[in-house]
């Protein structure tokens, strides 16, 4: 079958979609056919056969395929291999797993043991609707992607300004602006407990310089959720620096000289003319980030080594986890996670229609 | 502090840098004033992004809870009349702690991280190199792509099911337990497994950016002579694959390495003997008595030293992985 697959799927490359044509043209291109596939089956006697022994030869598995290119694309079966098993094993863990959320949400299921599919119902959507602790955690999800999504893109969008103005060593500048992100959650965790530590931490100790506080960052349900979004600032606005590095480095150099030459100042310049042109830079970095944002999940468990965060730090991630393994409410853990899921649709879906007009996907 | 450092380290990094900086006209001029303030304003941010890790480093070699509290924190305990309170001996106790953890973390993370590059670079291959009708391709595109951003709580209970119910590796895999490997080590397939499956998504699309813009001629006309798509894939596309192959398994190892939320879900115990450093060092160093911050410094540390190793050695590819 390989060789009858070989012969066929190159000149269906070069002629398209018309398989018509193709009859015709073998006749016509028997050298090209006879090489077809040589370095692979050289040695098989069925290559040999040219094109017009190969349309009497092709068997009922041969048409098919014959048949799901033309209507796919020339290469859709010979690809299938490659792209196949990948898409399948993502697929049912991603997607798969999604449907399969939904619909133990629909079912009553807790403790141990398997859910009971038999009796459905929105039960667990009523009930979080009505939780109090779902709507806090869902308005910290809001405030903590948001904030933290709006200031890392400020941060990193005027430390890729400075940076791209032809500094010396911008290598090693921007090498330990990005170092926090190459680090796990739990580690930075560990670093900014110490950081937020009441008696002795460094936060404390630089605003008594200015005679306030001490502040109980993480134990004031008030500040926790801000001191959150400043230690994940501090991790990835390095990131939020490099893809607008990228972006600076595409914009040419004579809309610079343009705006220089019209009188503009330097603000004016970046304000009017450069940062403008950064959107496309802008929507895919905040939409990395609120991917971010919503794993805080490890940050959060790792402040205080368990499922329940810091009071008034309380998210939609962490309340999923908790419900389902701290209390071992999986369906009650399942309603959430699909309203977390709905939430971050809601940001990919206009994004990828985005992507998909640019022609960027 | 830190600011003393730095300058050290940029003479021997970046040497390019100054060779591009000389060849630029007038680069010597242009030293003035805002320049100056440029580069104090920039090495002034470094010190306060190195805050909390020079912070964090010099803890790790002070004594509990005595040497905290008589230092400041951004002290290093090595002045005379601090030198008291220096010890080593957190350290000791955090790699007698995370040793395990160590080899666990790396027993999936490594062939993870190569399984799923490999993987990814195939998926993309076939989808970028292959020509069939952009109206089908885009789709599942799409699905990949989305894949990217999907909260990954939005698959915990399913998967935890899938790994207790429908695939049990633990019975799976009974002539392994059969050698005296203990059981819980089912876990670390289960971790190879899902990291490989979401990691897939990223890779693919990194690849795809890649091989997007990979000379088209080279493979057409080796299409034309005949070469099938593996041919293709194995002469042509892999070889030239290398430096992206580089980027992605120095970010898919990073992402691996550092994540927790699977670990919790599939290994749970930190007491098991497959528990993976991040879930070992996220209850390090607390007790009754209060939380051992030097240990957990130390810890931190010994658990980011892999990652951080790979960044410093690697930083350009980790760079180019997330800015695509």
């Amino acid at each position: 079958m390989r060789d009858i697959l070989s012969t066929l799927i190159p000149r269906l490359g070069r002629s398209g979609t018309d398989s018509d044509r193709s009859d015709a043209e073998t006749s016509e291109r028997p050298a090209s056919d006879r090489s077809v596939d040589g370095d692979v089956s050289a040695g098989d006697p069925a290559v040999r056969a040219d094109g017009g022994v190969t349309d009497q030869r092709r068997s009922t598995p041969g048409r098919v395929i014959d048949a799901v290119d033309d209507r796919f694309g020339s290469d859709f079966v010979e690809s299938l291999p490659f792209w196949g098993p990948p898409f399948l094993l993502m697929g049912l863990f991603v997607y798969g797993a999604i449907v399969w959320n939904l619909l133990i949400s629909l079912t009553d299921f807790t403790n141990f043991g398997s859910p009971d599919y038999s009796d459905l119902d929105f039960e667990m959507y009523t009930r979080a609707l009505s939780d109090s602790g779902v709507i806090s955690a869902t308005a910290n999800t809001f405030i903590l992607t948001i904030a933290f999504t709006v200031a890392t893109l400020v941060v990193g969008l005027c430390l890729a300004i400075l940076i791209d103005r032809g500094i010396r060593f911008e290598n090693t500048f921007r090498t330990i602006y990005l170092l926090p992100m190459s680090l796990s959650f739990v580690v930075t965790a560990q670093f900014w407990l110490w950081m937020y530590n009441v008696n002795n931490g460094i936060l404390n100790i630089a605003i008594g310089v200015f005679g306030a506080g001490p502040i109980d960052w993480i134990g004031n349900p008030s500040v926790v959720l801000w001191a959150v979004v400043l230690a994940l600032l501090w991790q990835f606005s390095g990131y939020a620096m490099v893809v607008y590095l990228a972006g600076l480095r595409a914009i040419p150099t004579e809309h610079y000289e343009a705006a220089q030459v019209d009188g503009a100042s330097t603000l004016k310049m970046y304000w009017r003319v450069i940062i403008p042109q950064l959107k496309g830079a802008t929507i895919s970095a905040a939409v990395v980030l609120m991917v971010f944002a919503l794993k805080a999940f490890d940050f959060l468990y790792s402040l205080v080594s368990g499922y329940r965060p810091p009071n008034g730090a309380d998210i939609l991630a962490t309340k999923m986890v908790r419900e389902s393994y701290g209390n071992l409410n999986w369906a009650y853990g399942a309603a959430i996670a699909i309203i977390l899921f709905a939430l971050a649709l809601a940001i990919i879906g206009p994004y990828l229609v985005y992507e998909y007009r640019r022609g960027h996907l | 502090m830190s600011d003393t450092s730095t300058p050290a380290t940029d003479g021997e990094l970046d040497g390019s840098d100054d060779a591009r900086a000389a060849d630029r006209p007038g680069a010597l001029e242009r030293i003035d004033a805002s320049r100056v303030a440029l580069y104090g304003f920039l090495i002034g941010l470094l010190a306060v992004y190195m805050v909390p890790i020079e912070s964090g480093l010099v803890t790790s070699i002070k004594t509990s809870p005595t040497g905290v509290s008589e230092t400041l924190p951004y002290m290093p305990p090595l002045l005379p009349e601090t030198l008291q309170f220096f010890t080593t001996e957190k350290w000791q106790t955090a790699f007698d702690a995370l040793s395990r953890g160590l080899v666990s973390s790396a027993l999936y993370a490594v062939p993870a991280t190569i399984i799923s590059a490999f993987a990814g670079s195939l998926a993309a291959y076939g989808l970028t190199q292959a020509t069939w009708k952009e109206r089908y391709k885009a789709p599942i595109l799409a699905l990949f792509v989305a894949g990217i951003f999907i909260p990954l709580q939005a698959v915990l209970v399913p998967l935890s099911q899938f790994w207790s119910n429908i695939v049990n590796v633990a019975d799976l895999l009974g002539f392994v337990w059969a050698l005296g490997i203990n059981d819980d080590y089912a876990g670390i397939v289960e971790m190879i497994v899902t990291h490989v499956a979401y990691g897939i998504p990223i890779c693919t699309v990194l690849f795809r950016s890649y091989y997007k813009n990979m000379s088209e001629e080279m493979i057409e006309s080796a299409r034309l002579d005949g070469a099938t798509m593996r041919g293709v894939y194995r002469r042509i596309v892999l070889p030239l694959s290398t430096p992206m192959f580089a980027v992605v398994l120095i970010y898919q190892f990073t992402q691996i390495w550092n994540d927790l939320l699977f670990a919790l879900i599939l290994i749970s115990s930190s007491a098991s003997p497959a528990a993976p450093v991040v879930l070992i060092l996220a209850g390090l160093g607390q007790s009754m008595e209060g939380q051992d911050f030097p240990l957990r410094m130390a810890g931190a540390f010994i658990a980011a030293l892999p990652t951080l190793a790979v960044y410093v050695a690697f930083g350009e590819e980790f760079a180019e992985g997330v800015a695509s």
